[in-house]
């Protein structure tokens, strides 16, 4: 027996080892999803990952609701404003349920930087479920309750919790609203990619011949040319006075065009190496049509294969935008993306006194490393046949 | 040469502490391989057969471990001509990658694996590569190496030594590759050769070449060869003792003449009668015959059965015995070790498990 | 009937035609370089191969790794299209017909009468369908049986080869080698055919699981009246299960006889060799055994003349220059070699 056939018999004895005693029979029944998704769930750096990144989502997609402020809402009173202090004690020493205190803003005298002193006497409460700016929920539904704040209308303290930036708008509102396009932008390159990548790919792999040579010689062009200077040339020749959802668009068109040639590459591979497979060839013998093959037989075999690539691709997306961005010739106000936040960091004087403002920069780092850990589990979990 | 004994294994576990479970991949292997004889252990994929072997170098994979048990090395030290000690290591005792294992791994016992392609390095010629191992354990330099090297390839029987020296591994055949492996296991002269399944990624004719060129190298270097393999047709050219492994345990062990005449375990029994014989086929004159099987199949490596663990396949297989009580190890004659119930009444010498 | 070729000669004309009679088969692969893939030379595979097969027998045909013998069984299927040559089946439907020009609807119907099963239990099995899907892949793709009738014959198919019907709705995952090939018989069985090219189906099983696929085999060919195409390397193996066996070298067909005859009185010193090396399950000493020198010839670049006489003990000049043709010697027994008929060979010895 060779080597690698044992290892395949042990590979599968030793996932029949994954699920209790008594639950053979399902075992013996799961499909690929399923035993991938057992797979998976070995992983526990994958499963928070996935966690987290479905928190991020939420966010994203319940922008309006969970932001405390409209994120274009200039708090003139409190311009650069620092984190707020969240306290359950007060002066007197009891406790309360969080609370802010509010704030008198004042200037530096030399430099006319506004300073901001606590007013221990009076107590703002956070609360959840508060009425704040009004905002249309996906630009539908009216309201103005938000997750969480400050209530007690115009007068009371607004909630920073990662303070404001040099006009006066609330960071974290601003970063729950960017999310919305800064996480999008991955998901919907990718689903470019996918596309590209799944044709140019399928096509090559499958077709052969001069076709493959013609499309691996461009993957490999496109491969081969430097990638900020070329997301640069093609950025800057997007109009200027083209809308930003066009802009928003283009970009994520530019984005995916490095996507895909991964994509192709993987898709082209498997596609060759499974043409080889005895199954292809027993299902070819049992009369099986050529595309109930590719269907049956081909696709579901290296469907995993793509989700793994596409999981791996978003990370680059995201910082592909973030830096389009903040170099001025991705997205530019008013859409609020984080690298278009990170713009105001440019001015090293801003990031030295209003450090808060590089908020986004975690909270990008933060995403991309879910990703990662995502893809890596995924990874592992994608073909649970073999090792 | 003498009967001294070479290496000795005692009471061996090696289990697999896997996520899953453990796996007893060796649960209690006792063997002697003596000097300048070939012992063959003979089993189905997943009995432990290569483990041991593994263990015996302090080469177990992770998880894997040795759980328990002894392995001595008798190691041989010249001092003149006539005059030799003997020094005894306790390789269970040694680190895996302390220099002590590594002086014994390749200078006095080395391995021959099924896959020539998975020992060697594809990048550097078959020669750089016997030159590396050879200077890494003799006092020798880059001139004298590469001499020995050629020397030693031509003694494996490669056509044109010198020319081989300086090929890359992916330029021979599969055979001649089998040959440069075994040329460079035996580079530092070795006393003990192990060999895991050398042949069965071969055709028969190639097959018998080697078979041939091992058998003529061990007595030219006299040195002892620890046979691996499923094939009893090979294990009855090459060995001088067989042990027959199932399930991590050895469960008969003998001279080869007495294992293949004279089987006493239902198991080797089995096994001898479920593989087609030539001579039979022959004497049938066309005739069709069935196989005689085992029935069922070698159970979950995982699975720890009571009392004998071939006791699910077991033809003569005794309710409340085999499947109650671990077999002891009988001797039922001489040199002749079997793990068994049946035997217990006639047993010479008995000996608790 | 067609014109004769010295192949099917008066011992073999018998009332019934062979199942499958192969003729002058050839397959070549292009070796290509280059951008524009020239084609640079060829490898000849399978370089011209005559045999044929009788109605229930087992033909062995057996040869070292890469002489062409699975590429010969995939090609009398057209699972990969021969170069030349012809492959004349007895269709039970159809009639006699030359799979080899066979195209689109009628090679489906063919193959259902011509099956083929694996070597690697793994790999042959889509790990992604359940066992009613892999068994019934042929019946419902060949129009024999869908529905209620499709899951009630792949049932009757697993039980044939000795599985629960209850597996059906099983992934492969959870049999063993020996269970996998137990279903990939099942799924070559389920068109109820003539005829089974069996690609090395035991190698990669453990010996006492080998014995239970070469008993099913055996059941199954006396209760379905099968015929067998038996590839294998090995030869105890091929020995056990065949009437007659087929040996090759180098794409090359060098002796066809029966299985008693040819192993223990072959007739082409490449046969004599193979016998010789056969490691046999007995440590009685016996007679030195032949050895061969050097290697197997390329099959992109064989030698002149006949292909083994590079490494043949008994070559003449004769052999170098001129290639041998294949000849039946003797009723039956077919050789490839100048010298066959002054050659006292030794096959295996009986020692029975």
């Amino acid at each position: 027996m060779s080597k690698k056939t044992l290892q395949k018999k042990q590979l599968g004895r030793k996932t029949r080892r994954q699920i209790p005693e008594g639950q053979e029979e399902e075992f013996y029944r799961a499909g690929q999803w399923q035993l991938v998704w057992w797979k998976f769930r070995r992983h526990k750096l994958a499963q928070i990952a996935m966690v987290v990144l479905g928190i991020l989502y939420f966010i994203a997609i319940f922008a309006e609701f969970v932001s405390p402020h409209d994120p274009l809402h200039r708090f003139k009173d409190y311009l650069s404003f620092p984190p707020t202090a969240i306290h359950i004690r007060d002066a007197e020493g009891r406790f309360h349920t969080p609370f802010v205190y509010g704030m008198k803003m004042g200037r530096d005298p030399n430099t006319f930087r506004p300073i901001y002193e606590e007013n221990s006497s009076i107590i703002y409460p956070i609360g959840l479920f508060v009425r704040g700016d009004p905002y249309k929920l996906w630009g539908l539904i009216p309201s103005d309750v938000h997750l969480f704040g400050v209530g007690g209308g115009d007068e009371a303290m607004p909630l920073f919790l990662m303070g404001t930036d040099t006009i006066g708008r609330d960071v974290l509102s601003r970063i729950f609203y960017g999310a919305r396009i800064s996480l999008s932008v991955g998901l919907i390159g990718v689903a470019i990619s996918f596309v590209l990548g799944l044709l140019l790919g399928g096509i090559s792999g499958f077709f052969g011949g001069v076709v493959d040579e013609i499309i691996q010689r461009v993957i490999e062009v496109i491969t081969t040319l430097p990638t900020i200077p070329l997301f640069m040339a093609l950025a800057a020749a997007l109009p200027r006075e083209w809308p930003q959802l066009r802009i928003y668009f283009a970009t994520t068109l530019i984005l995916s065009i490095l996507g895909w040639t991964g994509l192709a590459r993987t898709v082209r591979g498997r596609l060759l190496s499974m043409r080889e497979e005895d199954f292809v060839l027993a299902a070819r013998l049992d009369g099986e049509s050529e595309a109930a093959i590719i269907a049956r037989y081909m696709i579901p075999g290296f469907l995993s294969y793509i989700i793994v690539s596409l999981t791996g691709s978003l990370p680059g997306m995201i910082l592909g935008e973030t830096s389009l961005s903040f170099l001025g010739i991705g997205l530019n106000p008013p859409t609020i993306s984080w690298g278009v936040m990170l713009q105001d960091a440019q001015d090293i004087m801003n990031v030295a006194h209003y450090p808060w403002i590089l908020w986004p920069v975690p909270v990008v780092v933060l995403a991309v490393l879910m990703f990662n850990f995502l893809g890596d589990g995924l990874r592992d979990a994608a073909d649970p046949y073999v090792s | 040469m003498s009967d001294h004994v070479l290496a000795e294994i005692k009471n061996l576990h090696t289990y697999f502490y896997l996520a899953e479970g453990v796996v007893r991949a060796v649960d209690g292997v006792d063997l002697t391989i003596k000097a300048g004889r070939t012992l063959g252990i003979v089993g189905e994929s997943g009995c432990g057969k290569s483990i041991t072997a593994l263990s015996l170098m302090q080469l177990v994979p992770s998880p894997g471990k040795i759980k328990e048990g002894e392995i001595t090395y008798y190691q041989t030290i010249h001092k003149t001509e006539s005059a030799s000690t003997s020094n005894v290591i306790e390789i269970t005792k040694l680190k895996p990658n302390s220099r002590a294992m590594r002086a014994i791994r390749g200078n006095q016992i080395s391995m021959v694996f099924q896959e020539p392609m998975a020992a060697m390095l594809p990048v550097r010629t078959v020669g750089a590569q016997i030159m590396e191992a050879i200077m890494l354990h003799q006092q020798v330099n880059k001139a004298e190496a590469r001499e020995r090297a050629i020397d030693i390839l031509a003694r494996a029987k490669l056509p044109n030594a010198d020319r081989i020296v300086d090929t890359y591994p992916f330029q021979l055949s599969g055979g001649m590759r089998q040959r440069a492996v075994i040329a460079m296991a035996l580079s530092c002269n070795p006393n003990l050769l192990i060999a895991d399944e050398p042949t069965t990624a071969l055709d028969v004719t190639t097959e018998a070449q080697i078979l041939d060129l091992m058998r003529e190298l061990q007595q030219q270097y006299n040195m002892a060869i620890m046979y691996i393999t499923h094939n009893l047709g090979v294990i009855a050219e090459m060995a001088q003792e067989v042990a027959v492994m199932y399930m991590g345990k050895i469960v008969e062990q003998t001279d080869v003449a007495s294992i293949f005449r004279n089987p006493l375990h239902p198991y080797t029994q089995a096994l001898l009668r479920s593989i087609p014989q030539l001579d039979d086929v022959m004497a049938r004159a066309g005739q069709k015959k069935r196989l005689e099987t085992i029935r069922g199949m070698v159970p979950d490596p995982y699975s720890v059965l009571p009392g004998c663990s071939f006791h699910p396949r077991c033809p003569q297989f005794m309710e409340g015995v085999c499947n109650e009580v671990e077999p002891a190890v009988i001797e039922v004659e001489p040199g002749h070790i079997v793990r068994c119930h049946l035997y217990a009444s006639r047993t010479t010498k008995a000996r608790a498990n | 009937m067609t014109e004769q070729t010295n192949i099917h000669s008066a011992s073999q004309m018998q009332a019934q035609p062979p199942l499958l009679e192969v003729k002058a088969l050839k397959k070549y692969f292009p070796i290509q370089r280059g951008f524009f893939k020239r084609v640079v030379g060829h490898v000849k595979a399978v370089d011209g191969v005559d045999f044929y097969v009788n109605e229930g027998e087992t033909l062995g045909l057996v040869g070292e790794s890469g002489c062409g013998k699975t590429t010969t069984g995939r090609c009398i299927l057209k699972a990969i299209a021969p170069s030349s040559g012809e492959v004349w089946f007895q269709d039970p439907q159809i009639g006699r017909i030359n799979v080899a020009e066979l195209e689109h609807e009628q090679l489906i119907q063919v193959r259902r009468n011509m099956r083929m099963i694996f070597q690697d239990p793994y790999a042959s099995l889509n790990p992604r369908m359940t066992l009613l899907e892999i068994v019934g892949a042929p019946l419902r793709a060949m129009n024999i049986a869908q529905g209620k009738e499709l899951e009630d014959r792949v049932a009757e198919m697993l039980r044939r080869v000795g599985l629960r019907p209850e597996y059906m709705r099983r992934y492969p995952h959870a049999f063993s080698g020996g269970q996998r090939q137990r279903i990939g018989l099942a799924r070559a069985l389920a068109p109820n055919p003539k005829f089974l090219v069996c690609d090395e189906p035991v190698s990669a099983l453990d010996v006492s699981v080998q014995a239970q696929i070469l008993n099913l085999l055996q059941e199954l060919q006396e209760e379905m009246g099968l015929t067998y195409l038996f590839v294998a390397h090995d030869l105890s193996v091929v020995a056990h299960i065949s009437e007659r066996v087929a040996v090759m070298y180098v794409g090359k067909m060098v002796e066809m006889a029966t299985t008693h005859e040819l192993f223990m009185a072959p007739k082409h010193p490449y046969t004599e060799a193979l016998m010789s090396a056969i490691p046999r399950p007995d440590p009685t000493p016996r007679e030195k055994r032949i050895l061969l020198t050097g290697e197997v010839a390329n099959p992109a670049n064989p030698p002149s003349g006949c292909y083994f006489h590079p490494r043949c003990r008994y070559v003449k000049d004769i052999c170098k220059t001129e290639e041998p043709a294949f000849e039946e010697i003797s009723p039956g027994h077919f050789v490839k070699c100048h010298r066959a008929a002054e050659l006292n060979l030794s096959g295996v010895r009986n020692l029975a």
